[in-house]
């Protein structure tokens, strides 16, 4: 695989990588939910529709990505979907990373939680919460991770002051 | 977002009528044995661990949020303060990640300085990792042993970067400057008395019976536990899982180098300590190799727009002063896009996220760190054993709060 090659665009990435493992798992398990696709810097980014996270991250670790590596999110304010999930995923077998993302609404900023999946997501997804506001469905203990239990608003917000409130 | 507000931590008890037995345990902010401002609320039966809840937080100063804030030059002094024992990491990870933005070519000279001090600095934080584990377990004297190499290592990053601790060495586009002369001899010197400093640590662990006692078969870990709850470094690798990113995913030349990758199938703290001390041994080979096939060449990317220029030059040709100018007031612009870099560090693998808008600030900068996750497993680790060995656990596997609060 060329590692300067750039693919833009669910096709192009289809076409392109048809024999990376983990565009063969998405094929396989639901292509209408992969919405998009990118291979930039030698790195594959899929897009999933918000609804299909937790089956998504399930198919992934099912094709060998095995290792949940890091979860944030990133405020694109003031455009719509404002929020954007970024999952990375590790495979030990393959010796890669594959990055899953997900579009959130700013309205009801929400998104199913992958800690059944893998547990290990459990304190990245209360980081989010506790920086961005965004909540997790079916996470076993959604509570404020690093700021304290009574604070208000979520620093990592676009519109919040970098030098907070005085 | 306030449902959470004044509920307990650790709800009702585990056990259905145990309620009376069972007490709650406070065990920090400020206790010797956390390695900082770590709270751990404990549900306890006697002297049993039935929960365990670690409450982090104290240290957070949102320091991905300052990052936004800044010119892309200037986050790497920042790094530094997030794991403020394995320094040169911080900075390398970080690096490479604007690097690999801005499909930037390091000459080879930086890359092998990058290994030998990302390996120096790995001996760093090992120092630490068994001097304070060594500590908390009673035996004191280790602690002054390894203070004293580390005092050495902290002498050469002083040399090096007139700093002891938050380095800020390594820049994007490769090093600050040349190291100084002699350098690399001190280095040499080194490396070449402390393969014997290990023989001396492990001559008073490995056959002490209180350490080993206190170790072996405490914190079991499995393989599948270590990686559903997202464990990296030393204790996956004692574990069982042979996952190394420097020889796995080689980033910075680490596939030009030969070294063997410890791994222990028992899962124990005693697995984890043995692994991280051959790993200390692994790591005086990469240097030696980094030293004997040393490249001459320049420490810095011909990249004017993005590289500060040298001293020199800046004072004798317009052009420099002028790119030196605009460096500083304005930055450089980095093209959108978004990556994710990750690099093996002394605690696991530390991994830098950055997206870019096409600014000179970054739009946003995401550091995963190793200790941030191995906290989770620390429940795994210490249900059903005693309370004293809940700080045996904790040190084994060597977590730092900087880097979990960040």
């Amino acid at each position: 695989m060329n590692q300067t090659n750039t693919l833009t665009g669910k096709a192009a990435v289809l076409e392109g990588l048809a024999e990376h493992p983990a565009v063969k798992a998405v094929l396989a398990w639901n292509p209408q939910a992969l919405t998009d696709a990118t291979f930039d810097r030698g790195e594959l980014t899929l897009t999933i529709a918000a609804g299909e996270i937790r089956a998504a991250a399930a198919a992934m670790q099912a094709a060998g990505y095995n290792f949940f590596e890091d979860m944030t999110a990133v405020d694109w304010f003031p455009s719509s979907p404002r929020f954007q999930l970024s999952y990375h995923l590790l495979s030990h077998a393959f010796k890669e990373h594959i990055r899953l993302r997900a579009l959130v609404e700013e309205a009801t900023p929400s998104i199913e939680s992958i800690t059944p999946v893998w547990p290990s997501a459990n304190y990245y997804e209360r980081e989010v919460f506790d920086l961005f506001g965004i909540r997790f469905e079916g996470h076993p203990n959604l509570r404020r991770i690093l700021l304290p239990d009574e604070w208000e608003g979520h620093p990592l917000r676009k519109d919040y002051p970098v030098e907070g409130y005085r | 977002m306030t449902d959470t507000i004044g509920t307990p931590i650790l709800q009702a008890p585990a056990a259905e009528g145990a309620g009376d037995q069972h007490m709650v345990l406070n065990m920090g902010p400020q206790h010797p044995a956390t390695h900082g401002v770590l709270r751990l609320v404990l549900e306890i039966d006697g002297e049993i661990i039935v929960r365990l809840y670690p409450e982090i937080g104290y240290l957070h100063t949102g320091i991905e949020k300052t990052c936004e804030a800044k010119f892309y030059q200037q986050v790497v002094p920042l790094t530094d303060r997030v794991n403020y024992l394995d320094p040169l990491s911080n900075n390398l990870c970080y690096c490479l990640a604007v690097e690999k933005l801005l499909g930037l070519e390091i000459p080879e000279r930086a890359q092998w300085l990058r290994v030998l001090l990302a390996e120096l600095s790995r001996l760093n934080s090992h120092l630490i990792w068994l001097g304070t584990h060594a500590m908390d377990i009673g035996a004191l004297t280790v602690f002054l042993y390894t203070f004293r190499e580390r005092e050495e290592i902290l002498r050469l990053f002083e040399a090096l970067a007139g700093q002891r601790m938050m380095t800020s060495y390594i820049r994007i586009g490769g090093l600050s400057m040349e190291p100084p002369l002699g350098f690399l001899d001190r280095v040499q010197a080194f490396i070449n008395t402390f393969p014997e400093k290990i023989d001396e640590y492990s001559n008073l662990l490995t056959g002490n019976p209180i350490f080993r006692n206190r170790l072996k078969g405490v914190g079991y870990l499995s393989a599948a536990d270590a990686i559903a709850l997202g464990v990296t470094g030393p204790p996956l690798r004692a574990s069982g899982v042979d996952f190394d990113m420097r020889r796995d995913m080689p980033y910075s030349g680490y596939e030009k180098f030969q070294f063997h990758v410890p791994t222990s199938t028992d899962g124990d703290c005693w697995a984890r300590y043995e692994v991280r001390l051959i790993e200390m041994r692994e790591s005086v080979k990469i240097i030696q190799q980094a030293l004997d096939g040393m490249p001459e060449g320049p420490v810095k990317a011909d990249a004017p727009k993005i590289v500060l220029p040298d001293r020199e030059k800046m004072k004798t040709q317009m052009e420099a002063l002028i790119h030196h100018f605009k460096i500083v007031t304005e930055g450089f612009p980095v093209p959108a896009g978004e990556v994710y870099q990750g690099i093996e560090a002394g605690h696991g693998q530390t991994g830098y996220y950055v997206v870019s808008d096409g600014t000179a600030k970054p739009y946003r900068v995401h550091m995963r760190y190793p200790s941030f996750a191995t906290l989770q497993a620390l429940e795994t680790m210490c249900k059903g054993r005693m309370l004293a060995d809940v700080v045996a656990v904790i040190g084994s596997i060597d977590i730092v709060l900087g880097e979990i609060d960040r």
